[in-house]
């Protein structure tokens, strides 16, 4: 049984609980640095053999002046990515953030909020709330992201792991499928920090970890937070229910 | 004040150059240096862009991602499946002739004679006798249709056959249980290999392609071929092997390519 303290402790953490907690910040711009280090040098080796004759990215937008350098950085970055990938995937789905923010789906949701968007009359005033179009990019962005990385591996190792990577048909499939797993993180990547821009609060919220969860002048407090006789009798307090503040 | 005679310089030419020359061509000399000055002072800035600019050549930064490297040959050697095939593929759907791959152009490759050719063998091992080429061909052989993988991201399937490697090594009573396998080529290229990726059941010394003799840019008359590494790592004209428990750089390695480059 934790003791009296720890559990106003914890109660109190979670009275101050914000959208995004220091951890989900931390994974976010460490994902934004070695997405940058991955395609950036990702052009770099593409160039030396490319795939579309129309499609030669720019010396002065790849990592890298010469091959090997593009190679040094992509299998460096490559840790950071997938470490800090599956801590990320670990997190949301034992913290039940994701099944919290990213669900339910709502197909009649996602059409009415496509439409909103396309006549520029989305609103986005309560952030702790994704919309329908949200949750299906950001569950689409981490199921690319899943799948760069097992092309990646069959790219890396298509001997070792040949039985992976004959499922891609042939060598080249294989980086064709890397390479469009790559233009729809840069597809997200354009829509996503377009959105971050036009609502700044959202991109604020990313640094500082943006509005409480649970605003502690609220009427509603009184009735969620524990009592002191209710905090004794938590054996432990994991998660709290996300309270609506704002619409 | 003395003035010393000037001591006339090793590189001085004994007879003075015709001082004529230079009046007779004053003015392309003086076009060429009113316009090279603005030219050169563009050039220069373009040239700190081109070669300044790449944060990888920093000292400490190339160290560290240098280090990377070395790690991730380390997890390569983990994941080596020793007695793993790589896929193999039928004579139908070899490409003829293979595709050429070195640092030069194909034209700079300069063609080994087979007559006067010798495979030297040094290191750790017993019987060190240099092999003439024909007694070479005369070994048993082993044909492996495999994909070529280049590090650049092109690949081909390609036919090869010659002795098998884990065999010679055992028949010149080479030591197993080195580290490394090296080899050394008629052009100035140098390639090593792990002793697992050597004794690998797919790794060929090749002589042949699509069951004929291999042509000169393809490495004639030796060369590794093996199913489990990149092309660079599959050395041409190979002239030495030695087996070894020392580290050495190799060309591409000091270039910066992973010196692993398992597949």
């Amino acid at each position: 049984m934790p003791s009296k303290a720890q559990a106003i402790a914890s109660a109190k953490r979670a009275l101050s609980r914000r959208l995004h907690p220091w951890s989900v910040r931390i994974m976010h711009w460490i994902n934004a640095l070695a997405i940058f280090i991955m395609i950036g040098s990702g052009w770099k080796i593409y160039n030396d053999d490319i795939l579309f004759s129309f499609l030669r990215f720019p010396d002065a937008i790849v990592i890298g002046k010469w091959a090997q350098y593009g190679l040094q950085w992509h299998f460096f970055g490559m840790w950071i990515f997938v470490l800090n990938g599956i801590a990320y995937l670990c997190y949301g789905i034992i913290s039940g953030r994701f099944w919290q923010k990213l669900f339910p789906i709502s197909p009649r949701e996602v059409f009415v909020t496509v439409s909103e968007a396309l006549r520029f009359r989305l609103r986005h005033d309560d952030l702790t709330h994704y919309n329908a179009v949200q949750k299906v990019l950001y569950l689409g962005v981490m199921a690319v992201g899943v799948l760069i990385v097992i092309s990646g591996l069959a790219l890396w190792k298509p001997v070792q792991f040949s039985a992976l990577a004959n499922l891609f048909g042939s060598f080249q499939n294989i980086r064709l499928v890397h390479f469009f797993c790559m233009a729809a993180i840069v597809a997200f990547i354009v829509v996503h920090v377009s959105l971050a821009l036009l609502v700044p609060q959202s991109l604020l919220a990313m640094l500082t970890g943006g509005p409480l969860l649970h605003k502690p002048r609220d009427e509603a407090r009184s009735a969620s937070a524990p009592t002191v006789a209710e905090i004794k009798n938590i054996p432990e307090v994991k998660t709290v229910p996300e309270i609506e503040t704002s619409h | 004040m003395t003035i010393r005679p000037r001591t006339p310089s090793l590189f001085r030419p004994r007879k003075p150059i015709d001082q004529g020359v230079l009046s007779e061509n004053r003015k392309l000399v003086d076009d060429v240096n009113r316009r090279g000055l603005l030219r050169g002072a563009v050039g220069l800035g373009a040239l700190t862009m081109l070669t300044g600019c790449d944060v990888s050549e920093i000292g400490p930064v190339q160290k560290a991602l240098r280090a990377v490297s070395s790690w991730n040959d380390g997890v390569q050697n983990a994941i080596f499946r020793a007695n793993h095939l790589a896929p193999t593929f039928s004579p139908s759907q070899v490409m003829k002739p293979p595709r050429f791959n070195a640092y030069y152009p194909i034209e700079d490759v300069k063609p080994v004679d087979g007559a006067s050719w010798m495979l030297e063998l040094a290191g750790r091992i017993e019987d060190k006798r240099p092999w003439r080429a024909h007694d070479l061909y005369a070994l048993p052989e082993q044909e492996i249709i495999i994909r070529h993988i280049c590090v650049e991201g092109w690949d081909y399937i390609g036919q090869w056959s010659g002795p098998n490697l884990r065999d010679f090594l055992q028949r010149v009573g080479a030591d197993l249980t080195a580290k490394y396998v090296y080899f050394i080529c008629a052009d100035d290229f140098t390639e090593s290999i792990d002793m697992p990726t050597a004794l690998h059941p797919q790794t060929i010394l090749a002589t042949k392609y699509a069951g004929e003799i291999i042509g000169d840019p393809f490495g004639y008359p030796l060369r590794l071929r093996t199913s489990t590494k990149l092309g660079y790592k599959n050395a041409k004209w190979i002239r030495a092997i030695e087996v070894t428990n020392e580290f050495r750089e190799t060309y591409w390695s000091k270039r910066g390519f992973n010196w692993y480059a398992g597949i």
